[in-house]
């Protein structure tokens, strides 16, 4: 490993550094022991838990996903029932998007590596964050319990109505569905502010627009989507939940409602979501591209401009999950149309991203790898993305496993191969060693072979006409045998993830030390030491271009005069990074934990009950307000060395 | 050990610790609930119109909601702007006293809000169980008055922490941004108000 950025390690420090770095150890100290562990705030803490739980989530929906090429493996077989088997798709596609993908995407990636990357100490509302994280674990949880107790949600991942109604969805399994919404979507919706503030205002000095990193760029374009698009299924989750629990009668066509209602709002959110999931993998891929390429990556502006275009985008195409629905034909025209132009970004994106490995000098190593396997499968997904965006087509195959296929080739094409890029790419920085990079290709070749031979023939099965979400078929339907190579390919998709779930053990135990800057890369996470100290930086830094090390001068100033017995941090403008503030991030607490307990009793007990929610509010008002409740000490403090800006 | 050369450094010691409106990382949170809060209004005003376009009858056989509370509401609330933008104002001076009465003022109009709103729901001539139309507007109310609770509690809470010592520019902060988060709850008003009271009388004729 060669590391040849000029950041001091810590053999290399003065006493007067050495006693810097040990006031900053006192301050940002986690807490430790049992209740330690729920007061934690520091982002690198939050974040890891948020992707240990997130690749958990993903390998449960994965042995789902087990069950079900189990039971489709063979024809009219009874492996599964078919009540079980609504349940297994329902969970598979639930957790996949609501508690792997965006959290994991999002999330994880935003919470852990954004404040790192724009070189501050800890995400903006760091509280907030620790409660975020416990909503969404309480989410997950709840809805795997009801699972357990033969309770899963069993209407498809999008529970349309009227068939998760209260008159085809009896029992309250549609219900915790309803509420694992709100639980991940409150989680989503902290994140993205979080993200948002700590990008605009957290900055390190120097770091104008013009040179955020392409990941952080791409996680702000996300926070602005999750924002904008949360609150459609904030509302039909809502309402299905009321239509069950209170009454109303929103979906309800004998009563002035309407299904299709429903659809509106859940697809408002439901599109934007597919580029809340593959925003993040494209900017990993931008990356992770100009890190192995060794150049600043082509066409900066342009990648940029494609992930802001394809964030506008994104929320004209939501009826082009409705076609067959009965909606206007000049509705459908417009929405094909909507459909093929964002083609266009993502395509601008392959073409740089081609311009910079092929004018770089490329190094093979196994996050290149999942990036050139990203390539293939979403450019396959995206073709045929191209076909169902036409309404005939669609009509044609709506339902069927082409469409599965499809939205497989996107997903896993454009999430989890970046992901297991980022996983590699990331994972010396989070854990300060090296995974093993033979059985990292392993990993790679399994899946990447493993994907398309369980994939690639759910698109002619398709074609030939076998509809989703049907637990068996006839053998005489010509479906047999493609079956049977598609249960296959799992056989190498879980080898693969086996092989991972190694290598990531043994290299914890042994892997060989990372050091600062394994990959020689340019963005800020790689100027500290790995894993992270607590503070991050032990001196925060200014940046003097894209790739801040690869572009910093020899004699790059650092900031200096925060002080250090507070965690204390530098505020910036929002265009240009100027300094124009300090403050203090608040400390470890054990209120944003409670404050999550209570919410999650208000939550879960609505399902039950309407008044889960107006007396459940009473304990999420009491510990909000223990949670906001000023302390003594830092008070005076700050008091005591109060600047106000000057109007 | 050879000599270290001296990195230059970037003094940040003199920038401000309290600052208002776009400097104040609260500030910008507060902005983020309202993007995202603003956008559920939108949405719900959406479905409510979305819910129109397919009944031929609206309301459905019975009366629109009775304008004078909800009128009554639209007034107290216009009015609460005058005390709110006073104690904002002070607030970016560290006018302890200002604040003090101010957010008293505004606390009181809060719980004058929170009564006539409880009025509101004895006229809206509807019940949400009867029919689509009864739902949409339920729950256009209930999102107005969740916020108006949770802003009101706020609003109390820092309230009480402005008559005890912990007193400091972090809370002439809050003070300020709490001032915008009311707007926020007045200016939603008046379009839910539109929606929930004129749009059936409007759309009837």
């Amino acid at each position: 490993m060669i590391t040849t950025t000029a950041i001091e390690s810590t053999a290399e420090l003065t006493e007067q550094e050495r006693a810097q770095a040990a006031r900053l150890e006192a301050v940002w100290r986690e807490p430790t022991g049992f209740w330690g562990w729920f007061k934690a705030v520091h982002h690198t803490t939050i974040g890891k838990r948020y992707a240990v739980t997130a690749f958990g989530f993903f390998l449960l929906a994965g042995l789902l996903a087990g069950g079900m090429r189990l039971q489709l493996a063979f024809p009219e077989a009874h492996i599964l029932s078919n009540d079980l088997y609504n349940q297994f798709f329902t969970m598979h596609g639930s957790t996949m998007m609501f508690l792997f993908a965006v959290p994991m995407m999002f999330e994880a990636m935003s919470v852990y590596l954004v404040p790192l990357m724009v070189g501050t100490r800890n995400i903006a509302f760091p509280r907030l964050n620790a409660y975020s994280y416990y909503l969404y674990l309480f989410g997950g949880l709840m809805f795997y319990v009801a699972f357990a107790c033969n309770t899963g949600a069993d209407r498809g991942w999008f529970s349309y109505v009227p068939l998760a109604g209260p008159d085809y969805g009896p029992g309250k399994r549609p219900d915790f569905w309803a509420q694992l919404i709100t639980f991940t979507e409150v989680s989503g919706l902290a994140v993205a502010v979080e993200t948002i503030v700590t990008v605009f205002k957290l900055r390190a000095p120097g770091m104008s627009l013009n040179r955020i990193p392409i990941f952080v760029w791409g996680q702000v374009v996300v926070a602005f989507m999750v924002i904008f698009s949360l609150p459609g299924v904030v509302l039909s989750s809502t309402m299905l939940l009321m239509d069950r629990t209170c009454n109303t009668q929103f979906f309800n066509p004998a009563a002035g409602g309407d299904v299709l209602l429903y659809q509106h709002l859940f697809w408002w959110f439901g599109h934007p979501e597919v580029y809340i999931i593959f925003i993040p993998g494209a900017a990993i891929i931008s990356t992770i591209v100009t890190s192995f390429s060794r150049r600043h990556v082509f066409g900066y502006l342009v990648l940029v401009l494609s992930l802001v275009a394809t964030g506008f985008m994104a929320f004209g195409l939501w009826v082009h999950h409705m076609f067959a629905t009965g909606i206007p034909q000049i509705a459908e025209s417009y929405f094909t149309a909507a459909s093929m132009v964002i083609a266009i970004p993502t395509g601008a994106q392959v073409f740089c991203w081609i311009a910079t490995i092929a004018t770089g000098k490329v190094v093979l190593k196994t996050p290149m790898w999942w990036a050139i396997g990203f390539f293939f499968v979403f450019i396959m997904g995206g073709m045929t993305g191209m076909f169902v965006a036409s309404v005939p087509v669609d009509l044609q195959v709506h339902d069927t496993y082409f469409v599965v296929a499809h939205f497989h080739y996107v997903l896993i094409g454009g999430a989890v191969f970046p992901l297991f890029g980022a996983i590699t790419y990331w994972f010396p920085k989070v854990t300060g060693r090296m995974l093993n990079e033979t059985l990292g290709q392993l990993t790679f070749w399994l899946f990447f072979i493993g994907f398309n031979i369980t994939f690639f023939p759910m698109h002619l099965v398709g074609i030939r006409g076998m509809p989703r979400r049907v637990y068996t078929y006839q053998p005489n339907m010509g479906w047999t045998t493609l079956n049977q190579v598609e249960s296959l390919g799992y056989v190498l998709l879980f080898l693969a993830v086996c092989v991972l779930l190694v290598n990531v053990s043994r290299s914890l135990r042994s892997g060989a030390i990372a050091g600062p800057n394994p990959w020689n890369a340019g963005t800020l996470e790689w100027a500290t030491s790995s894993p992270p100290p607590q503070y991050n930086f032990l001196h925060l830094p200014t940046v003097n271009g894209r790739e801040a090390l690869w572009d910093a001068a020899p004699n790059q100033p650092i900031v200096a005069g925060l002080p250090d017995d507070a965690r204390s941090f530098l505020i910036t403008r929002t265009l240009d990074a100027e300094p124009e503030g300090r403050d203090e991030f608040p400390g470890p607490t054990i209120w944003p934990f409670l404050a999550a307990v209570a919410t999650s009793i208000a939550f879960i007990g609505s399902i039950f009950t309407p008044w889960g929610i107006t007396i459940g509010a009473i304990p999420v008002a009491i510990t909000m307000i223990g949670w906001f409740w000023p302390e003594r000490q830092p008070a005076q403090r700050r008091r005591a060395r109060e600047i106000w800006q000057s109007e | 050990m050879a000599e270290r050369v001296e990195r230059p450094v970037l003094d940040v010691s003199r920038l401000p610790t309290v600052g208002f409106g776009s400097r104040s990382i609260t500030w910008w949170g507060i902005m983020g609930m309202m993007a995202i809060e603003g956008t559920v209004f939108v949405l719900m005003i959406a479905s409510y119109f979305y819910l129109h376009s397919r009944n031929s009858e609206w309301p459905p056989h019975r009366n629109p909601p009775d304008l004078l509370w909800g009128t009554v509401n639209l007034v107290l609330f216009l009015i609460s702007v005058v005390p709110s933008e006073w104690y904002r104002r002070r607030a970016r001076k560290g006018d302890l006293r200002a604040v003090q009465i101010g957010l008293v003022l505004v606390s009181l109009f809060g719980i004058g809000n929170v009564i006539v709103r409880y009025f509101e729901l004895w006229h809206l001539n509807t019940d949400w169980s009867i029919d689509a139309y009864g739902s949409a507007v339920w729950t256009l109310m209930g999102l107005h008055v969740l916020h108006l609770l949770t802003d009101l509690v706020d609003t109390i809470v820092l309230t009480v922490i402005f008559f005890t010592p912990l007193v400091e520019g972090k809370r002439f902060q809050d003070a300020e941004e709490n001032a915008a988060y009311w707007y926020f709850v007045v200016g939603f008003w008046i379009p839910i108000y539109l929606v929930i009271y004129w749009a059936p009388r409007w759309l009837h004729a």
